[in-house]
């Protein structure tokens, strides 16, 4: 409950503190969105670290020590995160491994990312360059919400123009939808 | 040597004037009108194959969905000179119009292309033209003659005499994409590569004069516009903000350019004025604000915004001091405008269900029409007369170029040898 409350109050300053908020249009959608992201994630997130406190014996070794990169079977070595259709809000399932890889940069500050952002090929090329760059900024609040610098992370959006996956129908494009964190 | 060196020089024109794109007339030659286009007279019956001039009309005349030329084979006659042409037998054919011309070669490589345009029904002259030409210059003055007859018959003025440009993206297995940036006559001929890279290149457009194009590439690793000559092929780099620096679009005295940066945290429109640098913004909203285009009178612009939830057309004052309007209400997914010269009518893409489809929007009645069929259309652009846009789409699974009449009747398809073809701009008409 404790850490609810921190997140919840964490999440309130941070959404006090983000410029763009100040918007007259933007204060109810912004705030709206920036909250869902961690509030409505919050209650799955604690259940989750919960869920892998209790596990921990059989869980992942979560180490923040900087050769736990290049360990294979690290949590970190998972460095995909992918959005629904025209959203860039990060899903809750995945606020948990942006959180390990925050903690890592935090733990580790002459460690630098690039995050890539990138769409599906559905709806206009600038707008998916507009889209990517938001989904790259979600996974960018949320590492420097655990710690991060924001030297640490460079942002580049290709929007549809660099796919994972060639096809032209839902399989390939969940697939597409993505922010990548590419460690340099 | 100098044999040796014009025999080179006629290898390169070949080697750039092959066709990359074949241009297939896929819907619609119902209500055109009939036409007879008569093989043009060549200087010692030697017909260069890659500018016949006669046949390059009849392809323009088609193309424009306003005319149905008559199949060569089903020519009555092929009369040379204005005496020679017997009205009542055209009439028997069924034509309205009947153009014959002929080509005089002159001292010094240059050439001479007459031709007159007949009104079949009234039996007399309705134009008659002569332009002089070199070898090359053959196949525009071919586009010329055929705006100038689409301009006198139905008002509108020309669109075929001027370029496209486009990226195309290839791939060979393995191996890393490929992007280039080329520009191509309105038929696929001539066409001239501008830019190749290993990082994406990204939408292309036409400055108001024809002589430049700006766009984005990824060339340096982040997005950055450029503007690019394409006469000296000297590029500039114009803007390189952090975040996103995307959707260039040239005022219409070409003076300023609407671009989207991020630079403040959002993707929104800012104007750069081209002459002193400076920037203003003009949007300021923590949604996504993209893909402005001018309206003509150069006063406002028509942008995507997704300020409402989803991606609607608004349009804003150039002043920054009003609220936008917003275009769109039909539909979660109305984007990337194209406004048309008149400044009556916005092309734009409109998603629903999974099918992204070209849609026009007539601004003074409100009303949306759907002109293609999907499923992936994108990235519409008004020919210089606005009596087509053109567009990205696919077929066979393969991203090809197309073209639809504004009103949706008439479709063609401009398919590539090769490659990935996409971003269709289609330049002013040259002067």
């Amino acid at each position: 409950m404790k850490n609810y409350l921190l997140i919840f109050l964490m999440a309130v300053a941070m959404v006090a503190c983000t410029e763009n908020v100040k918007d007259d249009d933007g204060v109810d959608g912004a705030g709206a969105d920036d909250t869902a992201v961690v509030d409505g994630q919050s209650g799955a997130q604690v259940g989750a670290v919960d869920g892998a406190g209790a596990d921990a014996g059989q869980a992942l070794a979560v180490s923040y020590d900087a050769a736990a990169i290049n360990d294979a079977n690290s949590v970190l070595a998972e460095r995909v995160i992918y959005f629904d259709f025209d959203i860039s809000k990060v899903d809750g399932d995945y606020v948990e491994l942006v959180k390990h890889h925050g903690k890592y940069l935090s733990a580790n500050p002459s460690v630098k990312i690039r995050l890539e952002g990138h769409a599906d090929e559905r709806g206009t090329r600038e707008y998916n360059v507009a889209l990517a760059d938001r989904r790259a900024q979600a996974v960018k609040r949320l590492l420097m919400f655990q710690g991060a610098s924001s030297d640490q992370i460079t942002l580049i959006s290709y929007g549809e123009e660099k796919p994972a996956s060639l096809g032209h129908d839902e399989a390939s494009w969940r697939l597409n939808r993505r922010a990548e964190l590419v460690y340099q | 040597m100098k044999r040796y060196l014009s025999g080179l020089i006629l290898f390169c024109f070949c080697s750039v004037s092959q066709a990359v794109l074949n241009i297939e007339i896929t819907e619609g030659v119902e209500g055109s009108l009939p036409i007879a286009v008569v093989p043009f007279q060549w200087p010692g019956s030697v017909k260069l194959a890659d500018a016949d001039v006669s046949a390059i009309i009849a392809s323009d005349l088609a193309r424009s969905g306003k005319f149905a030329p008559l199949p060569v084979k089903d020519l009555i006659a092929y009369p040379k000179q204005p005496e020679d042409v017997h009205f009542p037998s055209w009439r028997m054919t069924g034509v309205d119009h009947l153009v014959i011309g002929g080509i005089r070669q002159e001292p010094n490589n240059q050439y001479q292309v007459y031709f007159r345009l007949f009104d079949v029904l009234k039996g007399e002259q309705v134009l008659g033209y002569s332009f002089a030409a070199t070898r090359n210059s053959l196949r525009s003055v071919a586009h010329r003659i055929s705006d100038r007859i689409i301009e006198s018959l139905t008002g509108l003025s020309g669109a075929f005499d001027a370029r496209i440009a486009y990226v195309t993206a290839k791939q060979q297995p393995g191996e890393p994409v490929t992007y280039l940036l080329q520009a191509a006559d309105t038929d696929g001929f001539n066409s001239q590569n501008l830019l190749t890279s290993t990082e994406p290149v990204m939408s292309p457009v036409w400055s108001p004069d024809g002589t430049q194009l700006a766009y984005v590439s990824f060339e340096h690793g982040v997005p950055e516009v450029f503007v690019h000559d394409i006469y000296t092929a000297k590029r500039q780099l114009v803007t390189k903000f952090k975040g996103i620096n995307g959707a260039p679009s040239w005022s219409p005295d070409g003076t300023r350019m609407a671009v989207t940066l991020s630079k403040d945290g959002n993707p929104d429109i800012y104007i750069l004025d081209l002459v002193d640098k400076s920037l203003k913004r003009i949007t300021r909203h923590w949604s996504i604000d993209t893909e402005a285009v001018w309206m003509p009178d150069g006063n406002s612009l028509v942008f995507t915004s997704s300020r409402s939830g989803k991606p609607q057309l608004y349009r804003v004052s150039i002043e920054g001091d009003a609220r936008p309007q917003r275009l769109t209400f039909e539909g979660k997914y109305n984007a990337n405008a194209s406004v048309s010269q008149d400044g009556e009518t916005i092309s734009f893409v409109h998603g629903a269900d999974n099918s992204y489809r070209i849609a026009v929007l007539y601004l003074e009645t409100g009303l949306v029409q759907l002109v293609t069929d999907g499923p992936l259309d994108e990235s519409p652009e008004f020919s210089p007369n606005g009596s087509m846009i053109l567009y990205a789409s696919q077929h066979n699974g393969k991203p090809v170029l197309a073209a639809v009449s504004t009103d949706g009747r008439h479709k063609q398809r401009l398919g590539l040898s090769d490659g990935e073809v996409r971003e269709p701009a289609w330049s002013s008409v040259k002067k």
